[in-house]
């Protein structure tokens, strides 16, 4: 199986028409626009009981920025991984991820924290928001770390641009499911970050919540101009990216456009 | 971002979750208990201190049995020293119908030639610091001696043959004893007053003093100019000795309550360490989102070393508060023994316990959160991730060095502290293995119980190892209120009831030989039968077989005393019924040969005397060869008249002798004893009853207070089950709603975690009984010499007071796994 690369698209077309659609796309981008993702034939091996266990297998790809890229594939097919590698919580056993132009296999492990602080937000499944600070204060945690002056004022506008702007003194035990993953999206866009990695925001959602959360964070995305990375098991909401990556057991299958 | 701005900003919020408080518990108790230990052992420092600067109200005392010749105060006179003289001895005080015993000191106008007397105008009033001493015809008497007679400042009270003005009360005087200060209260009275009262005839027990003071060289000028003077029966006392002696008493006192002390710190450092491991593990998550977030390690162990200092300082802060509150209960208690108005002890144990807590976070709960840096911030992603634990080495080595850090105040020198940590770790692993071994004793009934109960017995024996942690922490706790409780009660009832039903109540001393008659007069009259009268005569052992008692060596050092001291001896021809002949032969009713003795057999033991020995006394300047005939054993609680030494008829013939008598007067016979003192002033009659029940109010209040601090080990034991159960919180929340969600009722649920709970409180009750029992038996045995009781109750009193404790702070600590709602337990996890 051949890996994909947005730079050398050789792709394995499934149908002609998604081959089309993706070469649409790739006359769409513009050759000058830079790359702020890059992974370069990256794996990742861990050891179990049963010996040393492959779970991602020499992927490499490039996206550049405003980008909303969808990874998609079955359970264990290495997504949360690649996710992990990508954002520099985990780091690969072979290969290398660069970051806006910083390769992280270079980095310690307070070096990609702090390249995480400047370029990077999260939006997690369970939402992750720190239990013992309000909605604001989970907000400004971001900014606050990245060392940002007006913490507060840009966090009361963006609580405002989720629609919180009456809860944002409630601790996360007080909101519902829902309201917590506006506080988590409002908290990734708060540090306006380069890319915003999204781990199945809407899994622990029901239906119309979870389709509420993913309009509120398109439009983030459209308006801030942050690369999206989307984790997700969902196949219409990974039709609302403009490209889709499938894992399957580690190897990355398909590299495609999405037809606008 | 600022991380004390964040640890600030978030701690509010994390102060509620249980673990913290927990955390912040177990510091508090830690502090508390080492605050009010700390009190306590600087009071009784103080007033030893005091005690032992003024002890003898001058810088030299010379002490007699016999009145003072003048010679030696003219002696001192001419070095240019003070003097004063006191003569101090038990008697009697009387008002209205109403009588007390009390110690008659009295005293010469330059009293005391150092330190002060102080007094107050009314009973409770705010006392002074007063010069001079009571005028002729007035005393000033100790508040309890008031109190006992009912009578108070203005009244006049009878001394001996003399009615006397109580003028103030005396609060404090320099040689008070420091304590049992309440058995016989003081009366200082004006030495002028005495030959009135009658107090004092011959042969009387009174202590004479010789007080001197002046500046170094005089004193040693004086003291070897008069050292050929004095008679053997004369004790010389300076300043050193006195206060090294009352240092030492006070050294062990204070040891012992740090020793106390240790047990409750230890239980809060486990539960210190319980609750840091819990504290560092609910952070994880926070601390692996803010790193995904671009925090730092160092900005990560920043805030968790900024929040668990400010617990440290809550801690410290309520901990304090806790000693404060104690160091109020248990003067309270001890006032009696303990002189009250000692100084504050200012802020010295606040700031030693804030030491120890700091001794304490870094010992414990340092390591679980130095772990806390290297969260993977992988964790976001996958819960599993968990930081590398820390190394067996650091935790081990770190919480040994805090324990060793705080013993090393209490034990103060490096080979006891090795030889205390060591009897630490056996101690520790012993009721380690015993707690193991009950939790395994209890999961046996496993087959043979209810579900609720199964799953209880299920869950300890899953816990084994925090299990048996928690039996012992309970265990230990239970075990020594339990053991003071039956001090308390057991012990000192044990004791009242060896004492026979008509065992005399009262003691008569110092009977002249010439008032015989009118004294046996007196109970005629009375219509009480007239008690035996037992001579007595002083004396001075001066050679054992011609060897001198000051050079020759004893076996005992109890023996050294016995030779050394001032002997009472008495004659009888008739072995007194509370006697029993152990060796040699008892001498014919008339025997008249050569003097004969017959010696206590402990005394002759710890004496090393044998049977044909011979001993010689010197009594008033005479000499009086014995040889030892026979040896007895004596039942002392009979409480009749009885002597180390008692000699055959005719010994004693033409020495100067007074005697004594024992007799039970019921309470309506007892106003003969007025008539009595009135008409005898020089007999001193003592209530028995009064003094017992005096000894067993020192005593009670002194095993109260120990108790008191004893309360500490056992909330140390709740906080440590508190921990325990904090870190299974999660665990527990998780199996109470898969039950429930699998039909089981919320009622069975809660039945079966406080069946856990009733194990691990049945297995602490057991222990606490077993090592009370064992711990008490070797108290009563060795220390009361009296034969243990095995008592069913105290193992009821064990088993209920273990199952209620721990279920009952099982309960607090584990309700809300049992409330939560099954759905959202169910669906978080």
């Amino acid at each position: 199986m051949s890996t994909v690369g947005a730079s050398a698209p050789s792709v394995i077309a499934v149908t002609n028409k998604k081959t089309k659609v993706r070469y649409r796309r790739m006359e769409n981008q513009s050759p000058d626009k830079a790359a702020v993702l890059e992974a370069h034939g990256i794996s990742k091996q861990v050891s179990s009981p049963e010996g040393s266990l492959t779970i991602l297998s020499d992927v490499s790809f490039r996206i550049c920025a405003g980008e909303s890229v969808a990874v998609v594939g079955p359970s264990g097919a290495g997504k949360s991984t690649l996710l992990a590698l990508l954002a520099g919580l985990d780091l690969p056993t072979m290969g290398h991820v660069t970051l806006k132009g910083a390769n992280l296999g270079e980095l310690d492990e307070d070096g990609r924290a702090r390249l995480r602080a400047d370029n990077v937000g999260f939006v997690f499944q369970s939402f992750h928001l720190v239990p013992s600070l309000n909605a604001l204060e989970n907000v400004m945690l971001p900014l606050e770390l990245a060392g940002a002056a007006n913490a507060r004022e840009v966090s009361h506008t963006i609580i405002d641009k989720v629609g919180l702007s009456e809860r944002w003194r409630h601790y996360p035990a007080q909101l519902s499911g829902g309201e917590k993953q506006r506080v988590a999206i409002a908290r990734a866009f708060a540090t306006e970050p380069a890319v915003l990695f999204a781990d199945e925001p809407t899994g622990n959602l029901d239906a119309r919540t979870g389709a509420n959360i993913m309009d509120l964070m398109f439009e983030l995305n459209r308006t801030s101009s942050t690369t999206l990375i989307l984790v997700t098991h969902n196949a219409l909401l990974a039709e609302r990216c403009n490209r889709i990556l499938s894992l399957d057991a580690g190897l990355l299958v398909s590299d495609r456009a999405v037809a606008a | 971002m600022n991380a004390i701005a964040f640890a600030l900003r978030s701690f509010g919020r994390e102060l509620r979750s249980g673990e913290v408080m927990v955390l912040l518990a177990a510091i508090a108790l830690a502090v508390g208990v080492l605050t009010a230990v700390g009190f306590l052992t600087d009071r009784i420092g103080k007033a030893v201190a005091r005690q032992a600067n003024e002890v003898l109200a001058a810088d030299l005392r010379l002490r007699s049995q016999v009145p003072i010749p003048d010679t030696w105060r003219t002696t001192a006179e001419e070095y240019g020293l003070q003097t004063a003289e006191t003569q101090t001895f038990p008697s009697v005080v009387f008002a209205g119908d109403l009588s007390a015993l009390a110690t008659i000191k009295a005293v010469s106008d330059n009293y005391p030639l150092r330190g002060a007397v102080r007094i107050s105008d009314t009973l409770f009033g705010e006392q002074r610091v007063v010069e001079g001493v009571p005028r002729r015809g007035e005393v000033w008497a100790d508040g309890a001696l008031l109190a006992r007679i009912d009578a108070d400042v203005g009244d006049e009270i009878m001394v001996g043959g003399s009615d006397m003005l109580v003028s103030a009360v005396l609060t404090y005087r320099p040689d008070q004893s420091i304590g049992f200060a309440s058995l016989a209260p003081s009366l200082l009275v004006n030495i002028a007053d005495i030959p009135a009262t009658g107090l004092i005839g011959e042969g009387s027990r009174v202590g004479y003093a010789l007080l001197v003071a002046g500046d170094d060289a005089a004193i040693s000028g004086f003291n070897e100019a008069i050292q050929d003077q004095l008679p053997d029966s004369v004790r010389a006392s300076n300043r050193e000795e006195s206060s090294e002696r009352a240092y030492n008493a006070a050294d062990r006192a204070q040891r012992f309550l740090s020793l106390t002390a240790v047990i409750s710190l230890l239980l809060s450092a486990v539960a210190v360490a319980m609750s840091a491991r819990r504290f560092a593990h609910r952070r994880m998550d926070t601390v692996a989102l803010m790193k995904s977030l671009g925090a730092t390690q160092g900005f990560v162990i920043t805030v968790a070393v900024l929040q668990l200092m400010m617990i440290g300082v809550l801690g410290v802060i309520a901990g304090s508060s806790i000693g404060f509150a104690a160091e109020e209960v248990l003067s309270w208690i001890l006032s009696d023994i303990i002189a009250a108005d000692l100084p504050d002890s200012g802020p010295m144990p606040v700031i030693l316990a804030s030491g120890s807590a700091l001794v304490l976070l870094v010992g414990f709960a340092l390591p679980a959160l130095l772990q806390l840096r290297n969260t993977p911030p992988l964790r976001v992603l996958r819960h599993d991730m968990m930081p590398p634990a820390p190394s067996r080495l650091l935790v081990t080595g770190l919480s040994l060095a805090a324990v060793a850090a705080l013993l090393y105040r209490s034990v103060g020198d490096a080979r006891m502290l090795v030889i205390l940590l060591g009897g630490i770790i056996v101690i520790a692993a012993a009721l380690y293995l015993v707690g193991r071994g009950l939790v395994a004793l209890m999961g046996r009934f496993r087959s043979g119980v209810g579900v609720a109960w199964r799953y209880g017995l299920a869950n300890v024996a899953r816990r084994g190892r925090s299990s048996a942690v928690q039996v012992v922490a309970f265990g230990l706790g239970l075990t020594v209120l339990l053991l003071l409780t039956i001090v308390r009660t057991d012990l000192l009832e044990g004791w009242r009831k060896t004492i026979d039903e008509d065992a005399p109540n009262h003691f008569m001393i110092n009977i002249q030989p010439h008032e015989l008659d009118s004294v046996a007069a007196i109970f005629d009259t009375a219509g009480v039968a007239t008690p035996e009268f037992v001579p007595l005569v002083r004396a001075r052992m001066s050679t054992i077989n011609g060897e001198s008692v000051k050079t020759r060596s004893y076996p005992d050092p109890g023996g050294s005393w016995l030779a050394n001291r001032e002997a009472n001896l008495s004659w009888t021809a008739t072995l007194s019924a509370s006697n029993e002949i152990v060796a040699g032969e008892w001498w014919p009713a008339d025997y008249a040969g050569p003097p004969l003795a017959s010696i206590e057999e402990e005394a002759a033991s710890d004496t090393g005397l044998a049977i044909g020995d011979r001993i010689v006394f010197v009594i008033a300047g005479r000499e009086l060869e014995v040889t030892i005939a026979s040896m007895r054993s004596i039942n002392w609680d009979s409480f009749k008249p009885n002597f180390f030494i008692v000699l055959s008829p005719g010994a004693l013939d033409d020495m100067p002798m007074t005697y004594i008598s024992s007799m039970r007067l019921e309470e309506e016979q007892q106003s003969m004893l007025i008539n009595l003192v009135r008409t005898h002033p020089s007999i001193s009659v003592i209530d028995i009853d009064a003094i017992l029940q005096q000894i067993r109010g020192i005593i009670e209040k002194a095993s109260l207070a120990v108790q008191a601090v004893f309360v500490f080990t056992l909330a140390a034991g709740v906080a440590v089950l508190f921990a325990a159960v904090q870190s299974t919180i999660d665990e527990r929340r998780f199996e109470s709603a898969l039950l429930r969600a699998l039909g089981a009722r919320k009622r069975t649920v809660f039945a079966g975690v406080m069946a856990e709970f009733a194990v691990l409180g049945i297995a602490a009750g057991l222990l606490a009984s077993a090592g009370a029992s064992i711990l008490a038996a070797i108290v009563a045995v060795q220390l009361f010499e009296l034969p243990y009781e095995f008592n069913p109750l105290l193992w009821l009193a064990g088993l209920v007071a273990g199952v209620l404790l721990v279920c009952v702070s099982g309960f607090v600590a584990a309700r809300g796994a049992i409330n939560a709602s099954p759905i959202e337990v169910l669906r978080t996890a």
